[in-house]
């Protein structure tokens, strides 16, 4: 349900700004030029408004402004300073529920009384200007032509955020920002409270310790300026200043009973909003025996009913009149601490937050929000009818801003922009650690330390950590190159890949971990559910939509089933996932990078079959991995030696002894953090050259034994990962020590995983193909020696199958089995030199 | 003596009182706590205070020292409270300031809420349940123990106890029967074995006295079936030392003000008069603000982070520790091996699984390495027999040996139904405990014995999951619904099985028994029955005792085990892998100190891999046999 003043609130919108020989008296379009705007317009529905409103709208018309009654009270009280004495004929003011009730706050002539406690403030002022509002410091005429200055002059070159994207930076911000309104007719002003800050320390000191009173006096002072600036432009209701950022952010966990009427910025996530609440602001009384009406304002959640008519001094004939009395929208959001913000074995908090107005069903649960608004506490009573008091606060945030966090991931930037804001010795330190020479060996043994040796391994996947560059074809119709960068595992159990996996999925910001033996399609890519409150169909983000500029960690990959993998090919090369069920058609994007493991199809690995026969993995999946790392033992006695050392070490070391060797695992993942969001190498000439020479190389290996065997993906993943590589040194430039690494990496592993079993080369094609060189070697040597002895034949037009099949039989040393064969005769049928009929071979 | 009277019957007046003296400071609530502090240290003074666990609440005074023995099942949001406030007399309009501190009801008069003097101050609220699983005997203890030194107190004190204890019928019968099992009529054991077993297994239907709670308000314990009362403490310093599933003794004021039930009852006419309060849910009502006849709450003066819950050990403060943990040490060799032979009998003649029972049950998370916790020892008993109630009464034996133990058979039914990982409910906003919430070192006892063939529903598959991370890597993943997060923990997992598990395990030990004794059942009792009671507190004890001795390995040592390592890869390099290194080491680590030994000894590596050779070659066999069956 909608409260009358929303509904209200919905006509005005849609209504075009009356001019006031247009304006019908009639209409029941509301009167923006009426200056009374406390009491909206009525409900259409109610027969009692249909009689009153003609009426009421001629004296509103005709007679002046300062001349009703009911015109100050709506809005303020008279006695209040904050009265909002605007040159804005035309725009009616608008309760402001979030900052409470501000009109009651009495006004103090510092020469009279001595002041509570900040007299140093006050005593610079003139004494013309000492007139405080009670129990702060803060003159409303000072407090005004300071704002107003602020908002003229502020300039900030630097700014970075994305909404004056379109702003001139040169010219003072705020004031592009008024004239933006007066275009777009949206009232409301944010304002940076980091600018204000910058721009007059005490102003924003003020603004964080008495928000009650300083942001009414800024939408005074806002108001008059805009209204000089753009005396005939009409808004829905005057400007609203929405201050957001207040530098005190705090995570929910450090609020404390100081903060107690003061603004306040927390981050969070909101897990639960209520259904809109109509309050009431403003009561419409009407006596029942001479029809006098009258209006009372809701002070603090309780209204003062009449108990005698003014009009005709009857007593308690006062009647509440509902539709007629004035509602504004509230809501009740629950705010949870972030996950990242939470000490380790503890609980979130959560923290009620009231919306008011127009952020009513701004946020929706599970989203990450900043959260400006005013923290109160109120007591709470045990019984109505008792006096006593239990002896605890209630306490919620009255908002006055959201702002959400990961809006941001939509437009596909990343986030890591805004929210990791490295301190400046943070940076210096990180870029010390850059410019040693060892760093990539640094951070790779940094990476697991519990994990031994498997240094390639580690250095991939920190590669991987780093990812590439993101580049955009998209105008030349190839759309963005993937970044991310692939790795598959493939080992005997025992080898501790479940454990690196862990360890990845524990350092990266946004990783996922799922297992292929409990994992559908669905709860990979997204599902449609219908939510059971709302009945809303609502889209359920699976792991690797979750995962998206992470990492999705899959363990037991080969256990994955078919249909489940096959998910999987398009996200590792478009990085993109598209849904098509219910009704719901979208493509999400899911640029996560994929680390899997997976053992052997024999679980344990067979020396004697090739990488593919131990795998089983279809080729169309392994082609999209760009590194494939075996994780075998090394049977070796030294390697052993060390292990063991390792190991042992493990279990009598103390924590601390370890801490040492190694860097700190924060420091990695600062390090990271910092290189992705802010390094992005391109490659230089001499490297490209070297790209070129690489890939040609990789071609010419192939080649030789007349087999293309490195296909364009091989060299892009040779350009991630030289990209990477630099990253790991924060060069912005790509050099040739990147790509001979990559090269390097690139052949270590395939030259585990590639291995051709028979021969002991190296072989891409098995990746390619899943056939080795030489067991299409000798697949030609058979379909050879079935010509030749078709030619020794002599010339016969038909054969019969399985005589030829003998005869081959008999002259061939090698057993030759019946598959063979068959092999044989469709490699030459491939020739066109015969053709297989039946049980007859004919020649052609 | 008068001034136990004072602090323990009337706590609050001692803190009214150091508020009076020094009103200006603040040094008055650090006086109040060193007050408690001191007071508690002397000697046995911990016992005189009454305890929530084995004290009916109602035997109890409102606003004097209480202690209590539990777990942070759940932790509430920070409530801010009046900690100075002032009060108007309305008949002579004066104005008196208070404390607001350890109280949750302002005092008579009327509150000026415009003071100057007013003070607001922070507290937290943890949601505290009895440890979950505790074994029978060690409540017993505790309860006997704290009995014992009561008398000094007032008239009504023993009183109270004696009604107490009839009152609690369960615990009473339970107690006889502890007696008459020491005497030994074998029908009454077999009547024990029967209650408990129903309690166990029936759980969830509340069968206990009347007294404890009237239950349709879900107390949120972990288990089904546990008994005693949940607490709100408020805690006033340091809320963040402490964390979920800490195991506490608490010491605080007892607050069982109506008027805190009477805002629950009184919803409508309040919620009228506060608009935020309607703002709340009747369910987030119920769970934060719960009738405080069910669910008490406590202001804590003091509490004691409990490492173990063992009554039998002296406890941290006391003096004589050191001297008593000697005394165990020089005979812990010796209650060993009894101790051997006593679980050898158990496992019909296999003085091997045995072993791997004694290893299994001292093991503790004492490191974690990144994401690899190291400490940790799941076993895995193969070969269990599946009809017979034999599993059950290993788990009951078990129960009589460690402080803390829970049985989940992992029958379909009870995986595709039981809420094992705790979930945050939105609504409630608290945290919905689950099986797995449990405190450190518990014993969890998988019974895989009782799964069958079947389809495994999403929360079944849950469930497996959450066990295998549970054994796989020492936490559990909370459902936080937008998010998981990870807690960890230490629990010892204990899988039976008929053939290998399906859980992960760090070792297996396929059961071979020696003898087949007809009536199995019957064998067990007698074997049980031979262990006088005292013999069972010497185990009880050493198992905790040797948990928590500190270990190293000598450069020496390691040299060996580097060398040992290398050549038993040289004769066969498939057969032992670093995963194998790692158990072994384990195996070595808890050897000793089941010997009470702090350091490894080139003889305890050389029996830890022996013990594993045989482990090994036994499942090998296993494997053989099983592959030749049909």
């Amino acid at each position: 349900m909608s409260s009358p003043s929303s509904s209200a609130r919905k006509r005005a919108r849609s209504s075009n700004p009356p001019t006031p020989a247009s304006e019908d008296p009639l209409s029941l379009s509301p009167r923006p030029r009426e200056p009374s705007t406390g009491e909206l317009q009525p409900m259409p529905t109610s027969p009692g408004t249909d009689m009153q409103s003609p009426a009421i709208q001629d004296t509103s018309l005709f007679s002046s402004p300062v001349a009703r009654r009911s015109v100050p009270q709506s809005e303020v009280d008279m006695s209040s300073p904050l009265i909002y004495d605007t040159p804005s004929r035309g725009t009616p003011a608008r309760q402001r529920p979030d900052l409470g009730s501000v009109r009651k706050a009495p006004q103090v002539d510092l020469n009279s009384e001595p002041p509570s406690g900040d007299a140093t403030v006050a005593s610079e002022q003139t004494a013309g200007q000492r007139l405080v509002i009670w129990g702060t410091d803060v003159n409303v005429g000072t407090c005004k032509e300071k704002f107003q200055r602020f908002l003229q002059r502020f300039i900030d070159p630097s700014s970075r955020e994305d909404e004056n994207a379109c702003l001139d930076l040169n010219e003072p911000l705020y004031m592009q920002k008024l004239d933006e309104i007066s275009v777009v007719g949206d009232p409301v002003l944010n304002v940076n409270c980091g600018h204000i800050q910058t721009f007059d320390a005490d102003l924003y000191r003020q603004l964080i310790c008495y928000p009650q009173e300083v942001i009414p006096t800024f939408d005074m002072a806002v108001n008059e300026l805009f209204f000089d600036r753009y005396p005939d432009s009409v808004l829905e209701h005057q400007i609203q200043v929405r201050p957001y950022n207040a530098l005190k952010t705090r995570n929910m966990r450090s609020l404390n009973p100081e903060d107690i009427d003061q603004l306040i910025t927390i981050s969070g996530m909101v897990i639960r909003t209520s259904q809109l609440i109509p309050e009431m602001q403003e009561a419409f009384f009407r006596c029942q025996v001479c029809a006098f009406s009258t209006r009372v304002e809701v002070d603090r959640g309780r209204i003062a009913e009449p108990a005698v008519c003014r009009n005709c001094n009857t007593t308690h004939s006062m009647a509440l009149v509902h539709n007629r009395s004035v509602f504004s929208d509230k809501q009740m959001i629950k705010l949870q601490e972030s996950p990242e913000d939470m000490p380790a074995g503890q609980t979130p908090h959560t923290t009620v937050v009231y919306a008011h107005n127009d952020l009513v069903d701004k946020v929706q649960p599970g989203d990450r929000v900043n959260i400006t608004g005013i923290y109160r506490a109120a007591p709470m009573r045990v019984n109505p009818r008792q006096s006593q008091v239990k002896s605890v606060y209630k306490t919620h945030i009255d908002a006055i801003h959201f702002r959400k966090t990961d809006e941001r991931r939509l437009h596909g930037l990343e986030e890591e922009n805004e929210q990791k804001l490295f301190t400046e010795e943070r940076v210096s330190m990180l870029k010390e650690l850059a410019a040693k020479p060892d760093v990539y060996d640094r951070l790779s043994s940094a990476l697991a330390p519990s994990i031994y040796e498997h240094e390639d391994i580690k250095k991939g996947i920190l590669l991987q950590l780093f990812g590439g560059t993101r580049k955009d074809f998209s105008q030349t119709g190839r759309g963005n190159f993937r970044a991310e960068i692939n790795i598959l595992l493939c080992g005997d159990p025992g080898t501790s890949k479940s454990q690196l996996l862990q360890y990845v999925y524990n350092l990266v910001p946004r990783g996922q971990y799922t297992s292929g033996k409990g994992s559908s399609a669905v709860g990979l890519t997204a599902y449609v559910m219908k939510d059971p409150e709302t009945r809303q169909l609502v889209l359920q983000t699976g792991a690797l939509v979750l995962s998206d500029n992470g990492i999705c960690c899959i363990d037991e990959f080969d256990k994955m089933s078919d249909s489940t993998r096959s998910v999987l090919h398009e996200v590792m090369e478009q990085q993109t996932l598209s849904i098509a069920k219910a009704g719901i058609i979208c493509q999400l994007n899911a640029r996560t990078s994929i680390l899997a493991a997976a053992n052997p199809v024999e679980s344990q690995w067979n020396p004697k079959k090739t990488t593919i026969e131990n795998i089983q993995l279809p080729h169309t999946l392994l082609s999209r991995f760009d590194l494939i790392f075996l994780m075998l033992d090394p049977q070796d006695e030294a390697y052993d030696r060390r292990l063991a050392h390792h190991l042992v070490s493990l279990y009598y070391q103390s924590e601390d002894q370890v801490e040492e060797e190694y860097l700190d695992m924060a420091v990695l993942k600062d390090y990271i953090a910092y290189a992705r969001t802010y390094i992005n190498p391109r490659l230089c000439e001499e490297a490209s050259q070297a790209l070129i020479e690489a890939y040609v190389d990789m071609r010419k290996i192939g080649s030789g034994r007349g087999m293309v065997s490195a296909y364009p993906r091989q060299l892009e993943s040779l350009i991630r990962l030289a990209e990477a590589h630099a990253k790991v040194r924060f060069s912005d430039k790509v050099e040739t020590i990147d790509v001979e690494e990559a090269k390097r990496l690139h052949r270590e592993a395939l030259k585990q995983s590639a291995t051709d079993p028979r021969t002991g080369f190296v072989d891409i094609s098995i990746l390619t193909t899943g056939m080795s060189a030489t067991a299409r070697k000798r697949k030609e040597e058979v379909a050879q020696a079935l010509k030749k002895l078709i030619q020794s034949k002599g010339k016969m037009p038909a054969m019969k199958y399985q005589q030829l099949f003998d005869d081959l039989r008999g002259q061939s040393e090698a057993a030759i089995t019946k598959d063979m064969f068959d092999e044989a005769l469709r490699a030459l049928t491939d020739e066109d030199y015969l053709t297989v009929t039946g049980k007859t071979v004919r020649l052609l | 003596m008068p001034s136990v009277q004072d602090w323990i019957n009337n706590p609050l007046g001692v803190v009214d009182g150091a508020f009076a003296q020094n009103n200006s400071g603040a040094e008055w609530e650090k006086k109040v706590v060193e007050y408690f502090k001191e007071k508690l240290k002397v000697n046995g003074a911990q016992s005189w205070v009454p305890s929530l666990n084995d004290v009916p609440l109602h035997y109890l005074k409102p606003n004097s020292l209480v202690k209590f023995r539990c777990m942070i099942q759940d932790m509430f949001d920070p409530e801010f409270f009046m900690g100075v406030y002032e009060t108007v007399d309305s008949s002579t309009n004066s104005k008196v300031l208070r404390c607001g501190k350890y109280k949750d009801v302002t005092d008579c008069g009327q509150v000026d809420f415009n003071s100057r003097n007013a003070v607001t101050s922070e507290r937290q609220t943890f949601y505290c349940v009895p440890i979950p699983g505790e074994s029978q005997w060690v409540k017993e203890n505790y309860a006997c123990s704290s009995q014992a030194r009561v008398v000094p107190s007032t008239s009504y004190t023993p009183n109270r106890h004696k009604r107490s204890y009839e009152e609690d019928d369960e615990m009473d019968t339970q107690a006889q029967q502890e007696n008459k099992l020491n005497s030994g009529p074998p029908n009454v054991d077999s009547h024990r074995n029967v209650e408990s077993k129903r309690l166990e297994t029936e759980a969830p239907s509340q069968n206990n006295s009347p007294s404890r709670c009237s239950s349709n308000l879900d107390l949120n314990f972990p288990l089904p079936g546990e008994q005693g009362p949940a607490c709100l403490v408020k805690v006033y310093e340091g809320w963040d030392g402490f964390k979920l599933n800490d195991m506490l003794e608490v010491f605080g004021i007892l607050s069982v003000d109506p008027a805190l039930s009477l805002m629950a009852d009184d919803k409508e006419a309040s919620s009228l008069l506060d608009p935020t309060e309607s703002m709340e849910t009747v369910e987030e009502q119920r769970a934060h603000s719960p009738p405080a006849s069910l669910v008490p709450r406590i202001h804590m003066l003091y509490a004691q982070p409990l490492k173990h819950n063992n009554p039998l050990l002296p406890s941290a403060v006391s003096e004589d520790k050191g001297a008593f943990l000697s005394g165990v040490l020089s005979e812990l060799t010796s209650v060993r091996s009894e101790l051997l032979t006593y679980l050898t009998h158990i496992f019909l003649g296999d003085s091997l699984a045995a072993e791997y029972l004694i290893l299994h049950l001292i093991s503790s998370v004492y490191a974690r390495r990144d994401v690899l916790p190291l400490g940790k020892f799941t076993l895995n008993v193969s070969g269990c027999p599946h009809s017979s109630p034999y599993t059950d009464q290993l788990y009951q034996i078990i129960q009589q040996l460690v402080p803390s133990s829970y049985q989940i058979c992992m029958s379909l039914h009870n995986m595709n139904n039981q809420r094992m990982v705790p979930r945050k409910d939105y609504t409630a906003n608290r945290l919905v405990s689950g099986t797995l919430q449990l405190a450190s070192n518990t014993s969890l006892f998988l019974d895989e014995t009782q799964l069958e063939q079947g389809q495994l529903d999403a929360t079944g598959v849950r469930n497996i999951t959450a066990l295998g991370n549970l054994i796989s890597w020492q936490k559990v993943d909370y459902d936080f619904n937008y998010h998981q997060m990870e807690f960890p923990c230490n629990i010892n997992v204990l899988i039976v099985s008929e053939g290998r598990s399906l859980l992960p395990s760090d070792c297996q030990v396929h059961l071979r028994p020696a003898l087949s004794p007809p009536n199995l059942e019957e064998y067990l009792k007698t074997v049980q029955l031979a262990q006088a009671s005292s013999q069972l507190n010497k185990y009880r004890v050493y198992f905790t005792v040797a948990r928590s001795l500190d270990y190293n390995i000598s450069d020496q040592i390691t040299k060996a085990v580097e060398e040992d390592f290398v050549e038993m890869r040289k004769d066969d390099p498939q057969s032992v892998s670093a995963e194998d290194l790692h158990r072994m080491l384990i195996v070595a680590r808890l050897l000793s100190l089941s010997y009470g030994q702090t350091s490894l000894s080139r003889e305890n590596w050389i029996k830890a891999k022996q013990m594993e050779m045989m482990r090994i070659s036994r499942t090998q066999q296993q494997k053989c046999v099983n592959g030749n069956e049909p």
